[in-house]
């Protein structure tokens, strides 16, 4: 399709005047910004690795497994984060849990993150319901090999040991066994409990098109 | 006929079809949900999930409701039938109904095995309220580990449908399980010393609708979410259950029984459901092999396969008398249909046979009864003949030969000497080969066995071609009753083994690549005895392949 003649405009290049076409005026105005720099001297320089970073709370580097109060690791091996994990980086292996943890069915028998596939996203700490994986301020994980970088659980459970005294990191919260799901006790209710109201929102359809009756 | 309104739609029902309301919803697609109510059991109506409005169509065109909800599984439909699913009404007690449901529930979904596929799950998302009103306590009952060898029983999660109770007093018979106390302390227990160790036991972790009985087997190894299922066929013997194998990165986890009303119904044995375990056995054949003199010659498929033609060629040329192939029945039709072809063209007087057919005991026909003995109406047979498809392999081979050449006598053949070449395409997992047998083997000018474990018989082979089990090739099996159906791959084999099919395919020399579907169109074509094969796609039911009855004109 041809353009339309009113749809274009002439522009007519702007005539130089005497004083611009010396160019002294601009040759002036860098000159300005570069005794500005001399004068003003401000370093932006980054003195790593004498000096580290001031990093962000919400920084997200490597992965710790938490302990309980008794010393377990904390996971329950559900694959929660293994499931919510986009770069599927998190291998773990379940085992039943010995009779004397009465708290829990399972728990993981190998627990393998591959550091170097991980997009340190934070989805696997948000999906995780007990609280037992969480992202540090560590950022500086090196190896050699690759397979250096697969930490395993007694390296992630080792991170946790140099972390969880450093106030960046402190273990976030301590909901229960499996969060906010199994401790309905605790929990208010929320609801009357008699017959359910007519603006009750969870009595309602759900969302249309969500679900195929 | 009779007409049933679901909804406000109508909806047919034959003369001699008795249904209730939720088998005549389903005409419609419309969901009622249901917890204890299963197409093979008897009627309980406890859950009352599928709670329902229902009213009658007099003659006059007026309609009658009936005041209070009534369930749906207990509920006969008949003509003039009104049933309504989706009334505020309705929703209200199916949000009443899963609320109680959960009212003591763990809601350990995180940790659940069923978590995923579970009934409680589904419905609540469906049809639940999304929240509980319960301030108390819930009421946690200890788990009981052992129900039985392969199952246990998370006795928290139990929604008290008494599905497996049904199931053990109706399907297998043996009445292993019970509801035990009253009220709110009812609990599922087997009788003390008398463990759920039938051979259906497995059935009973299928049709918990919730994650209280799980397979020991299953236990923790997998979250359902990571599996891909492929309908398939199961080779345990010769009834055919329809399944559906469970992996994730190539490894099975489980095989579990899907509906086939023309094969085995809902449900499928033990011997079944575990004996899979050999798929990812050390003793898999991982690639060919090719001995000469006694040494290993060559592992590699492109040297092999041009081989194994030469090699045939050579006998066949010289004496094609002394050239026997034994075609073991857990082969598929397309892999028998290839070879006999292949070697029927070289020479018509190659001779085909059928490989042993192990056969256990007798047949085992459920339900039985407290002395373990069948009654005379069985829901379940678990069949004496353990392999899949002879009936395939021999129809194959009646229309290359005119007739099966049982395996004893091959053997015998090769034992005077008559036959000093034999192709052996094998199959069966718990294959086992006596002295004699292997010294016949031993004695032969040129033995070449195709199979997927490694045992005496490829140890004496010259050649060895690495095969593939059920769960990794496609093809066809036919039951005993003659019903044809798919086996699907589902995971690539062990190293560089190759599936039979694609072996057999190669040998040949046949142009593209081995398809299942299209191979069986062809043998449609050419075997009149499988003719029903010429559709391609077998579908999910499969197809019968016996004599069918003349279809009636319309009139």
């Amino acid at each position: 399709m041809p353009i339309k003649k009113e749809d274009v405009t002439w522009v007519e290049e702007p005539t130089i005047g005497f004083w611009e076409a010396s160019f002294l005026p601009a040759i002036v105005e860098g000159l300005k910004t570069t005794i500005g720099h001399v004068v003003n001297y401000k370093s932006v320089t980054e003195q790593y690795p004498e000096q580290k970073p001031n990093l962000p709370l919400h920084y997200r580097g490597l992965h710790r497994l938490n302990k309980d109060e008794q010393g377990r690791v904390r996971c329950v091996a559900c694959f929660m984060c293994s499931t919510a994990c986009p770069a599927n980086c998190i291998d773990i292996v379940a085992q039943d849990a010995p009779p004397d943890w009465p708290d829990r069915d399972k728990f993981p028998k190998t627990f393998v993150i591959d550091e170097l596939r991980c997009i340190y996203c934070g989805m696997c700490e948000e999906a995780c319901p007990c609280d037992a994986i969480e992202l540090t301020h560590i950022y500086d994980h090196t190896g050699f090999t690759r397979d250096d970088m697969r930490f395993d659980k007694i390296k992630l459970l080792e991170v946790f040991e140099q972390t969880k005294n450093d106030p960046k990191d402190p273990v976030r919260t301590h909901r229960g066994k499996l969060g906010v799901a199994s401790d309905f006790a605790d929990l208010p209710t929320l609801a009357p409990a008699t017959s359910v109201a007519g603006n009750d929102r969870a009595a309602q359809a759900p969302t249309s098109g969500v679900i195929k009756k | 006929m009779a007409t049933v309104y679901v909804n406000n739609e109508p909806v047919t029902i034959g003369d001699s079809e008795r249904l209730n309301c939720i088998q005549a919803a389903a005409r419609l697609n419309e969901e009622i949900p249901h917890y204890c109510w299963h197409p093979q059991l008897s009627v309980v109506a406890s859950c009352r999930m599928c709670l329902v409005e229902v009213g009658d169509k007099k003659p006059d065109g007026t309609i009658a409701m009936q005041p209070k909800l009534v369930p749906g599984c207990q509920t006969p439909v008949k003509d003039g039938t009104v049933i309504i699913t989706n009334s505020p009404k309705v929703k209200d007690a199916q949000k009443a109904t899963l609320e109680y449901l959960l009212l003591n529930h763990p809601l350990d979904c995180p940790v659940c095995d069923q978590a995923g596929e579970c009934g409680l799950q589904d419905y609540s998302y469906g049809y639940g309220r999304g929240y509980s009103r319960l301030q108390e306590p819930k009421n946690i009952k200890p788990d009981k580990d052992y129900i039985g060898d392969q199952i246990t029983l998370f006795t928290d999660r139990c929604i008290m449908c008494t599905r497996c109770v049904r199931f053990t007093r109706e399907i297998s018979g043996t009445a292993e399980m019970q509801v035990t106390s009253r009220g709110t302390h009812e609990e599922i227990d087997i009788f003390p010393g008398i463990p759920c160790n039938n051979k259906l036991a497995g059935n009973v972790v299928d049709i918990c609708p919730v994650g209280a009985l799980c397979s020991k087997d299953f236990l923790y190894q997998q979250r359902v979410w990571f599996l891909q299922n492929t309908k398939s066929v199961c080779p345990g013997c010769s009834t055919g259950c329809s399944i559906t194998v469970d992996q994730n990165k190539d490894v099975v986890h489980r095989l579990k029984p899907r509906v086939n009303p023309q094969a085995q119904g809902h449900f499928m044995c033990d011997e079944g459901r575990f004996g899979w375990k050999y798929i990812h056995s050390d003793k898999r054949l991982q690639m060919p092999e090719l001995r000469q003199k006694g040494t290993l010659a060559s592992r590699d498929w492109d040297v092999i396969l041009p081989a194994v033609r030469k090699a045939l060629d050579d006998r066949v040329s010289s004496q094609p008398h002394a050239v026997a192939a034994i075609i073991s029945p857990w082969a598929t039709v397309e892999e028998a249909y290839l070879l006999c072809s292949y070697l029927k063209k070289m020479s018509e007087h190659v001779s085909l046979a059928i490989g042993p057919t192990r056969t256990v005991g007798e047949d085992d026909h459920y339900p039985k009864d407290v002395r373990g003995n069948a009654d005379g109406n069985p829901k379940f047979t678990i069949r004496a003949e353990k392999a899949p498809n002879r009936a395939g392999v021999e129809r194959v081979l009646q229309h290359f030969q005119g007739d099966v050449v049982p395996y004893a006598d091959v053997l015998s053949a090769i034992q005077s000497g008559a036959i000093d070449t034999v192709y052996l395409v094998g199959g069966d997992p718990e294959a086992t080969w006596n002295d004699s047998d292997l010294a016949a083997f031993k004695s032969l000018k040129l033995l070449i066995v195709q199979d997927l474990l490694a045992s005496p018989l490829t140890q004496a082979a010259q050649i060895v071609l690495a095969g593939t089990s059920f769960a990794e090739k496609d093809g066809t099996f036919v039951n005993h009753s003659g019903l044809a159906q798919a086996v699907r791959r589902s995971i690539h084999g062990p190293d560089d083994a190759r599936p039979d099919g694609r072996i057999l395919w190669d040998l040949a020399e046949r142009r593209g690549l081995f398809n299942a579907n299209n191979l069986r169109k062809e043998i449609g074509q050419t075997i009149p005895s499988l003719a029903a094969l010429s559709c391609g796609d077998l579908g999910e039911f499969g197809v019968s392949t016996a004599a069918q009855p003349e279809p009636v004109a319309a009139t």
